[in-house]
């Protein structure tokens, strides 16, 4: 079964020279000096939802994580694991969204495999992936680098993720033209390399959205992160969701998103590098590094008055990437 | 430019604020009494404009947070017992009973339904019949009407699987007894319930008690604007009601949804999370209705169910602690695994507090 699998409806879709030759590991070379390794799981639920689908989201989102460290994403691996009787033509659209993502992103998929569940040990389709990086930068992006009056940048309006997964699912029915941002971010993070020594720290704001990264460079730091609120962008469409299904934008996920740290001096270089790149569109300069030494993210609203913005607690949804 | 307006605007608000009361000396404490009130001070940040010697304190206005933990066992009995579809707000998931909440029954395969509008009951009913489909009946005089009009139409529509687990509460009743405590210096009175009552239905407040009462939106600058009308009021000693959100609530109200409400429910006791019976400040559906009221139809037994002797939401609702004087608060009782409900509900006490900080800002 899955060998029919892999020769009809994966090798076609996937294969761009070293996958077809189906060896039981994948030879590699030319990898330079230093590179970036990593690996995620998806579970998300729905698998299909506005923005793209489990597939597409699969390849973004470990390509994103070798780009975080400064590495270029060049090969990818996947492993399907599907439920018996999981539809051909939903498994079909699935490969195809793998496939466009990996050729948009510039990574191979090199190696995989393909099992099969029996009914009911798993819900419809998982997928794993692991990816190999080119690091591209002799600077080791490390919070230990980030240094007080250090600038926060966003590089675009944050929540759509985790909004429209929110709202494909099948229990809420509102009609809201969310989309997920899921996208490589490797064009937004070349740009930014330039900054050399100017660029600290790098991290996709997934789970747990902007709210979560903040407090994750807090604590990496043991320094007060300082936001506004009125500089954080959040598309209009999510912020009306947001508001009904009384959710904070800032703590749903996003995969098509960075959260740099920067040196003060330069932000409107930063700013300028990412004007003429699609995926920073709406990159915003939301805050700085203090030299208080408080492990905590303080935000000052729109009337003025501040707040802490807490580390998200408990799920927004269980299954989101 | 709208936003640095509103900046302004509000520093003007609070600058007014502060000084009427370093002339007048404080303290003064004002009671929110609505649960978005309570998340929106919070969320905006405004305690950290504000003199300390204005004291906000939150009263029982958040539906969850009253709710007593019998009412989700007996939820809970009924979709495991009765194997029945319950229907809720979203806010209800993660409620603990003495066994689970709503959520876990789901993720054991029971069937729980979240929806957004009680009327979606209806239609979840029809699909599923004849299993029932039983609405957790939470919520206050926002809520109740839209509940009303779904049994209104349920019945006209001969739906015979669906049912109410009723345990509504009115806001009248519990102002009273607060407003006779004498510390408290005054109200923030809801918005989006006033809508429903009308601002003339607060007449109680100062005639009897001495008290100003003043009805809010719910940005922070509606809020600080009534607030500094609230300090006012109190500054000259005058008691009364004042509207800050006309553009919402009428001196009358809603006159249409309380007839909906009086045409399916009668005044009934009530039994509140922290404060206890009170007498009038609950509804139970009357006939022909009374068909619809999930423990009319099927037996449910479950014992008594006391709250964890250390929790001190009791207090907490009615104003007299803050959540940092309660021994669990951010320690055993945190959101993901909530003691007492001021900490489950999104808009309880305690759960603004932990999430923004509280007082804590400075400290």
């Amino acid at each position: 079964m899955s060998g029919r699998l892999i020769r009809d409806l994966i090798l076609p879709r996937l294969d761009r020279g070293k996958l077809g030759a189906l060896p039981d590991s994948v030879v590699l070379s030319d990898l330079g000096d230093k590179i970036a390794f990593t690996t995620d799981s998806f579970v998300v639920s729905p698998i299909f939802f506005p923005g793209g689908n489990i597939g597409s989201l699969s390849v973004h989102g470990t390509c994103n994580d070798l780009t975080c460290s400064g590495a270029r994403p060049i090969f990818l691996s996947v492993g399907l694991i599907l439920e018996e009787g999981f539809p051909i033509e939903e498994l079909s659209d699935i490969l195809d969204s793998m496939s466009e993502a990996a050729d948009l992103c510039g990574v191979e998929i090199v190696t995989g495999d393909t099992k099969v569940t029996p009914k009911g040990a798993a819900d419809r389709i998982f997928i794993n992936t692991a990816g190999i990086g080119r690091v591209e930068t002799a600077i080791e992006l490390s919070p230990s680098r980030i240094v007080p009056g250090d600038a926060v940048i966003v590089s675009g309006p944050v929540g759509n993720h985790g909004m429209a997964v929110m709202l494909s699912r099948a229990e809420f029915s509102f009609d809201f033209d969310v989309k997920s941002d899921s996208a490589s971010v490797w064009p937004i993070v070349e740009r930014l390399l330039s900054l050399e020594d100017g660029l600290r720290f790098l991290r996709d704001p997934t789970r747990g959205g902007l709210s979560a990264t903040l407090n994750e460079i807090a604590n990496l730091t043991n320094l007060t992160v300082s936001v506004d609120e009125t500089a954080i962008p959040v598309a209009p469409e999510v912020a009306a969701a947001a508001e009904i299904l009384g959710i904070n934008p800032l703590e749903a996920a996003n995969e098509g998103k960075i959260v740099a740290v920067i040196d003060r001096d330069c932000v409107n270089k930063a700013l300028d590098l990412l004007r003429d790149c699609p995926q920073a569109a709406g990159a915003s300069f939301i805050g700085t590094i203090t030299p208080e030494r408080k492990p905590r993210v303080i935000i000052k609203t729109r009337i003025g008055g501040s707040r802490i913005l807490a580390e998200p607690s408990g799920e927004l949804l269980p299954r989101i990437c | 430019m709208k936003v640095e307006i509103e900046k302004q605007a509000a520093k003007k608000l609070a600058s007014d604020i502060n000084s009427m009361l370093a002339v007048h000396g404080g303290p003064l404490k004002f009671m929110e009494v609505c649960g978005t009130h309570t998340m929106a001070i919070h969320s905006s940040g405004i305690k950290s404009l504000l003199t300390k010697k204005l004291e906000l304190v939150s009263g029982p206005g958040c539906p969850v947070c009253v709710t007593e933990k019998l009412f989700i066992d007996q939820a809970m009995f009924l979709g495991r017992e009765h194997s029945a579809c319950l229907v809720t707000f979203g806010d209800l998931m993660r409620v603990p009973g003495s066994n689970g909440s709503p959520a876990d029954l789901r993720s054991q395969g029971g069937s729980v339904k979240v929806v957004y509008s009680p009327m979606d009951a209806i239609e979840i009913a029809l699909q599923i019949a004849p299993q029932p489909a039983i609405f957790l009946g939470v919520g206050f005089e926002t809520t109740i009407p839209t509940v009303a009009a779904t049994l209104k139409t349920a019945l006209a529509r001969n739906v015979k699987n669906l049912f109410v687990l009723p345990a509504f509460k009115t806001i009248h009743q519990p102002l009273k007894i607060l407003a006779s405590q004498k510390d408290l210096n005054g109200f923030l009175l809801p918005g989006h319930v006033s809508a429903i009552i009308g601002a003339d239905s607060y007449d109680y407040l100062p005639r009897d008690y001495q008290k100003p009462g003043v009805i809010a939106g719910f940005d922070g600058l509606d809020i600080l604007l009534a607030l500094r009308t609230l300090v006012e009021m109190s500054v000259r000693g005058e008691a009364g009601i004042e509207n800050k959100y006309r553009t919402v609530v009428r001196p009358e109200g809603n006159v249409v949804a309380r007839g909906l409400i009086d045409e399916v429910f009668d005044p009934s006791d009530a039994s509140w999370r922290g404060l206890g019976v009170i007498p009038g400040s609950g509804l139970s559906l009357k006939a022909p209705y009374d068909v619809f009221d999930a423990l009319k139809r099927f037996p449910v037994e479950v014992p008594e169910a006391p709250d964890d002797p250390r929790c001190r939401c009791a207090r907490i609702l009615t104003g007299e602690l803050n959540p940092n004087q309660c021994g669990l608060f951010g320690k055993e009782c945190v959101p993901e695994t909530p003691v007492g409900p001021c900490m489950v509900s999104s808009e309880g006490t305690c759960a603004a507090y932990y999430k923004y900080g509280g007082n804590s800002i400075d400290s």
